[in-house]
């Protein structure tokens, strides 16, 4: 069971902005989801290592070669704003920290 | 980039430089490791999670040897733990703008290039005690990592990044008090000095009755001072799970054996082997060992016959003058270790003295060839012969009359004027120790 507290602040750490109604809302879909997700529970898996996979494969990995990328000047020009300095190229951003 | 919606793929050079990286830090690397997902959101990583490793960490339960050399010459050895490494990708740099601090300014910007970028993260133990024993940590931790070829080390260019938890605990107890972090540190001796700053401001605190909040604090390299950077510490939740575009890592005890057999020999063992073996003193030991490719060319030059302590000289003196000065690296010179070798031996037998030995090295640094061949063309073949070098006695003595009634009146400092004029009168060539003495007999005769 998860209540509406908790619904609360998952929605806050994933920055979503829900109205009173929308959090009750949730509350109850999300329960029924983790209802569902109870059946499994049934089942013995005692004796059954941990995964956190469907599909057993492991050490896919690439060599370690250059590939071309996007033109810079194109990714930099599709933000919306930049700015250039002595220090470099950057995407300007706007205040990270809120005043208070 | 980072972008939101970029399938990653692991680089294969990635697992290998951790897993020597484990290895070489004597950890035991994980037979079965993974990668997670760790949530946030911040301007520097525009996908709002970073791949890391949480639970499962490549390596873990290491350690490395410090050893800590004092002013008088004598060393310690601690080791230090290493409680894990792991791998994760960069995220961007953020510079900001309208004030030098984040709080206080009106923009920022940034800088995606890294971001994404592999990197290892390496925690240690609580076991270091003082500012200069972190500072040592770090910079044997940069070693290693040059010798393996993991990084380049460079601080200033952010290829080595160093934050430091630091708390104080009265004597004789044994729980740790509340840790403060600080970051911002570039250089190891702004490590060691942060260090040494906080520990002196958090024992003034308790000392006056305030308590230490568990806050992170900037070093700041103009005031030699930390700050506080204002920002509550709000219980993270980076709702960690299992990254599911990256599949799980399971190194073969095969592979381990291969990686394992191509680890260089690390520096504290070089440093132990050259004290104990070759009786270099901790200094010199250090100090040659710094480098891998200066103790490589260091090793190769003893392996050719040189003496260790004449070849250490030589390297720590006036070859390392020339390469600070030429901006060279050791390998990048014409004079081989098999020269500088012979002409340690020209020395060490006597041929030359070490005074025409840094006479000759200019000529050798620039445009290598034999030792021996240069000595003999120019004529510099160190004089030994008795006849020869009292015959130069005489002739100073005869040109230096008032001198030597001066000395034999009782002003016993004028030896050193007649060896000078000696060495002026046989082009520096005579054996300075048969020169010492003949001239004795002869002053006081």
């Amino acid at each position: 069971m998860i209540d509406r507290e908790q619904v609360h602040k998952v929605a806050h750490l994933a920055r979503l902005d829900l109205s009173a109604g929308e959090e009750e809302q949730f509350t109850t879909q999300l329960n029924g989801i983790l209802d569902y997700f109870e059946q499994l529970n049934e089942l013995d898996t005692t004796h059954v290592q941990p995964t956190t996979r469907a599909i057993d494969v492991s050490n896919v990995a690439r060599v370690d070669a250059l590939q071309p990328s996007p033109e810079r000047e194109q990714i930099l020009e599709s933000a919306p704003d930049r700015e250039t300095n002595i220090q470099g190229d950057f995407f300007k951003v706007p205040k990270i920290m809120s005043a208070d | 980039m980072g972008l939101p919606g970029t399938l990653p793929v692991l680089n294969q050079k990635v697992l290998e430089y951790a897993v020597k990286a484990g290895l070489a830090l004597n950890a035991q690397i994980a037979p079965y490791s993974k990668f997670d997902r760790k949530q946030y959101f911040y301007p520097d990583l525009p996908k709002n999670y970073q791949i890391s490793q949480y639970d499962l960490p490549i390596a873990e339960h290491g350690w490395l040897e410090i050893e800590l050399v004092d002013a008088d010459g004598s060393s310690r050895r601690k080791r230090i733990g290493v409680t894990r490494l792991h791998m994760e990708e960069d995220a961007g740099k953020l510079v900001h703008g309208g004030s030098d601090r984040l709080a206080g300014s009106t923009y920022s910007l940034v800088d995606y290039n890294r971001a994404g970028v592999p990197l290892v993260e390496i925690v240690s133990e609580p076991d270091l005690r003082s500012g200069q024993e972190a500072a040592e940590y770090a910079q044997e931790m940069r070693r290693i990592m040059r010798y393996l070829g993991v990084s380049d080390g460079n601080m200033q260019e952010g290829s080595l990044r160093c934050d430091v938890n630091i708390s104080v605990r009265p004597v004789g107890t044994e729980k740790f008090g509340t840790k403060v972090e600080i970051k911002n540190m570039n250089s190891f001796n702004a490590i060691h000095r942060a260090i040494d700053y906080e520990i002196e401001r958090q024992i003034e605190a308790i000392a006056s009755g305030e308590k230490i909040v568990q806050e992170t604090r900037l070093w700041d390299e103009s005031s030699q001072r930390t700050f506080s950077m204002r920002i509550k510490e709000g219980s993270s939740d980076y709702r960690y799970f299992p990254e599911p575009d990256l599949g799980p890592i399971e190194v073969s005890q095969q592979q381990l054996v291969r990686w394992k057999a191509d680890l260089p020999e690390l520096p504290a063992s070089k440093r132990r082997r050259y004290e104990t073996e070759m009786g270099l003193s901790p200094y010199d030991a250090r100090v040659m060992t710094d480098d891998r490719a200066m103790a490589e060319y260091f090793e190769a030059t003893v392996a050719a016959g040189a003496g260790a302590k004449l070849a250490a000289n030589w390297i720590m003196g006036d070859i390392s003058a020339y390469l600070n000065n030429e901006k060279l690296a050791i390998d990048a010179i014409a004079l081989k270790p098999e020269m500088l070798a012979e002409m340690v031996g020209l020395i060490e037998s006597n041929t030359i003295s070490n005074k025409i030995g840094k006479d000759i090295l200019p000529e050798l640094l620039t445009k290598g060839g034999s030792a021996k061949a240069l000595v003999e063309s120019k004529g510099l073949v160190q004089v030994s012969d008795p006849k020869v070098i009292e015959e130069a006695i005489d002739q100073v003595l005869a040109a230096h009359p008032d001198e030597l009634e001066k000395y034999r009146g009782g002003k016993k400092n004028m030896a050193g004027f007649f060896v000078g004029q000696v060495m002026k009168q046989t082009g520096g060539k005579a054996d300075p120790k048969l020169t010492n003495q003949l001239l004795m007999k002869k002053l006081e005769g």
